[in-house]
């Protein structure tokens, strides 16, 4: 293929995929298959956001529920403690993701591999533990948002349309920064350090530093994609909002679709929601179980024979055979 | 009086603790990963304990063992069916392995055993010693005291036999071992193996008078995250002497704060030595 037409495919894959998201829910009017729609583009939100410290930096953050339950908590507290419309608090929560990266981050982003990954559960843990025992954001009870929309700004509807539509214009933004990210200095630093630390930093990377700006990036868009969810579903508690699984499926999404690649996250969310779903529907309450099992076995299956998940495994395996039986 | 009592019952919890986490500081000593799933495999030890009981009416000396050896296999068939494989590739592989691996034993072990509390039979091991002052369950008075003497079993094995050596030789230099005549592929296996094993009797251990639930390896692992942190990894005097002192912890701060806080007391530990001693006490770098 010449350069031209693979210009050309790329750009028209890409809009392909771009006007079947538009159209889903004008073509999709059934409100289960709209839901998962929308749970999918959530979903692709938080894991994108996963992918900036995850995958393009190579730290293996296992305590992302933190900035997400940030996210998600704070609309729903300002509401609850005040009567304030749920939507002040996403700025506030992403205020409050900042903060806690900087706080997790500047320490733990001392620590390589293993040790981050090990130390990013600890604080999670430990500020899920926290939440669950303090009576002022609702404990072990969890946060209700309001039923009915009182103005605009509660953003309370009963159609997942107007949701769907905002996530997909947050994930737009979210994969634009991303994009950016890959071709400025930044991108390449992270590049570097994920490739070898100690390499890069004797050729002049601070690397601490971006990583910490890999992070706060991250910490920022996991906030908004918990705040959207608490604004969605009007409930959050400590499990939903700070629970590892949480945490664990941003990893496992990204990783199944590639991490470290732009649109990685995306395949995997569409991918792995909708069979989510599916085990739900068909085991019913027994199928929390069963998806996680299913989780399971497929992390396991990627960490043993595609760590760069399926971008990778269409790079390096499918589309070679495409260019032989062109020649 | 109390306290004393406190401590004990917190030193006998700890020696559980630093049981199976030697467990895991002898995995990470030896091949750089840290084995998420090793909550898991006190979790399958503790439900051996349970059908064992529960199917074949066998006691203690019946079901540790076979713990012991059950999870040993585990502990191989793992090391050669996935470790050995993304032990070269990227570090991203090596923690998603035994992650994945812990959430499909986790969810495995709910969608077979459901997610109910079971617990072992007060009457199995039952009873008190008093000891002076202070009065101890014999399940964990026996509990704390095997734990105790299988980790400095295992710290005298590795430092005192051939073997021992030969796989201290792997942790500290694998091709230099392997030129030595070591086969270092064979000390990982046993090191996995080990590994797991002391998981499995720790867990045999602690059904006795511990509930026993699908998920309970999740903390449990955290806390031998913790143990391993502070004891500095790869240290199996380190991990006796930070799990005791965190089974200490744990006791006095449930019994002076109050029982939420024994959990929050351990995480703040954690995160306080990764922040300003990640090598923990007796690190080696």
């Amino acid at each position: 293929m010449t350069p031209a037409a693979v210009r050309v495919l790329r750009w028209g894959s890409l809009g392909l995929l771009g006007a079947a998201l538009l159209a889903f829910p004008l073509v999709v009017t059934n409100a289960y298959y709209a839901r998962v729609g929308g749970l999918v583009l959530l979903s692709a939100i938080s894991a994108s956001a996963w992918n900036i410290v995850g995958g393009y930096a190579g730290q293996v953050s296992v305590g992302h529920s933190m900035f997400f339950g940030a996210g998600a908590y704070l609309p729903l507290l300002l509401y609850n403690q005040w009567q304030l419309p749920p939507t002040l608090g996403v700025p506030l929560g992403m205020l409050v993701a900042l903060g806690l990266a900087v706080l997790v981050g500047t320490p733990t982003l001392r620590l390589h591999g293993h040790y981050f990954s090990m130390a990013t559960i600890g604080a999670a843990e430990l500020i899920r533990i926290v939440v669950s025992n303090w009576e002022f954001v609702g404990a072990a009870i969890g946060l209700r948002g309001p039923a009915v929309s009182r103005t605009v700004w509660d953003f309370a509807f009963r159609s997942v349309v107007p949701y769907y539509y905002l996530f997909l214009g947050v994930l737009a933004v979210l994969l634009a920064v991303t994009w950016r990210l890959e071709r400025t200095r930044i991108g390449y630093y992270l590049r570097a350090v994920k490739a070898g630390e100690r390499a890069a930093r004797s050729l002049g990377v601070p690397a601490r530093r971006y990583k910490l700006y890999a992070l706060m990036v991250s910490a920022a868009f996991t906030a908004l994609a918990g705040s959207l969810y608490a604004l969605w579903i009007g409930f959050v508690d400590q499990e939903s909002g700070f629970g590892i699984l949480v945490s664990v499926e941003m990893i496992i999404i990204t990783a199944l679709g590639g991490a470290g690649s732009l649109f990685g996250p995306l395949i995997g969310a569409l991918i792995l929601i909708p069979l989510q779903n599916l085990t739900n529907a068909l085991y019913g309450g027994s199928g929390t179980g069963l998806t996680f099992l299913l989780y399971g076995g497929i992390i396991v299956l990627i960490a043993r024979f595609e760590p760069g998940g399926l971008i990778e495994l269409w790079q390096l395996r499918v589309r070679p055979l495409f260019k032989r039986a062109k020649r | 009086m109390v306290l004393i009592q406190v401590v004990m019952g917190g030193l006998l919890l700890g020696a559980v603790y630093a049981l199976f986490s030697s467990g895991l500081t002898l995995i990470w000593g030896m091949m750089n990963v840290v084995n998420f799933a090793h909550g898991e495999f006190v979790m399958m030890g503790m439900y051996t304990a349970y059908w064992v009981y529960t199917l074949a009416h066998g006691g203690v000396w019946s079901f540790t063992p076979l713990a012991a050896l059950l999870l040993f296999l585990v502990g191989i068939a793992v090391y050669a069916g996935l470790i050995r494989n993304v032990l070269r590739g990227p570090m991203l592989g090596q923690i998603l392995s035994t992650f994945g691996l812990a959430l499909f034993i986790r969810y495995a072990a709910f969608w077979a055993f459901s997610a109910d509390f079971r617990t072992l039979p007060d009457t199995l091991v039952g009873g008190t010693v008093e000891l002076g002052v202070i009065r101890l369950s014999v399940p964990q008075l026996a509990a704390g005291s095997v734990a105790f003497l299988l980790t400095i079993g295992m710290h005298l094995m590795l430092t005192r036999t051939s073997i021992g050596s030969q796989m201290l030789a792997v942790a500290e230099d694998r091709s230099a071992a392997m030129l030595m005549g070591i086969r270092p592929d064979r000390m990982q296996a046993l090191a996995w193996g080990l590994g797991a094993a002391n998981a499995g009797i720790a867990g045999a251990l602690i059904a006795t008078f511990y509930y026993i639930s699908p998920t309970v390896g999740e903390s449990l692992a955290l806390t031998a995250f913790v143990v391993v942190c502070l004891g500095g990894f790869g240290s199996v005097p380190g991990a006796l002497a930070a799990g005791l002192s965190i089974g200490v912890v744990q006791s006095l701060s449930a019994y002076a704060l109050g029982p939420i806080y024994k959990d929050i007391v351990v995480y703040a530990i954690f995160v306080l030595v990764l922040w300003v001693r990640p090598q923990g006490l007796f690190g080696r770098f």
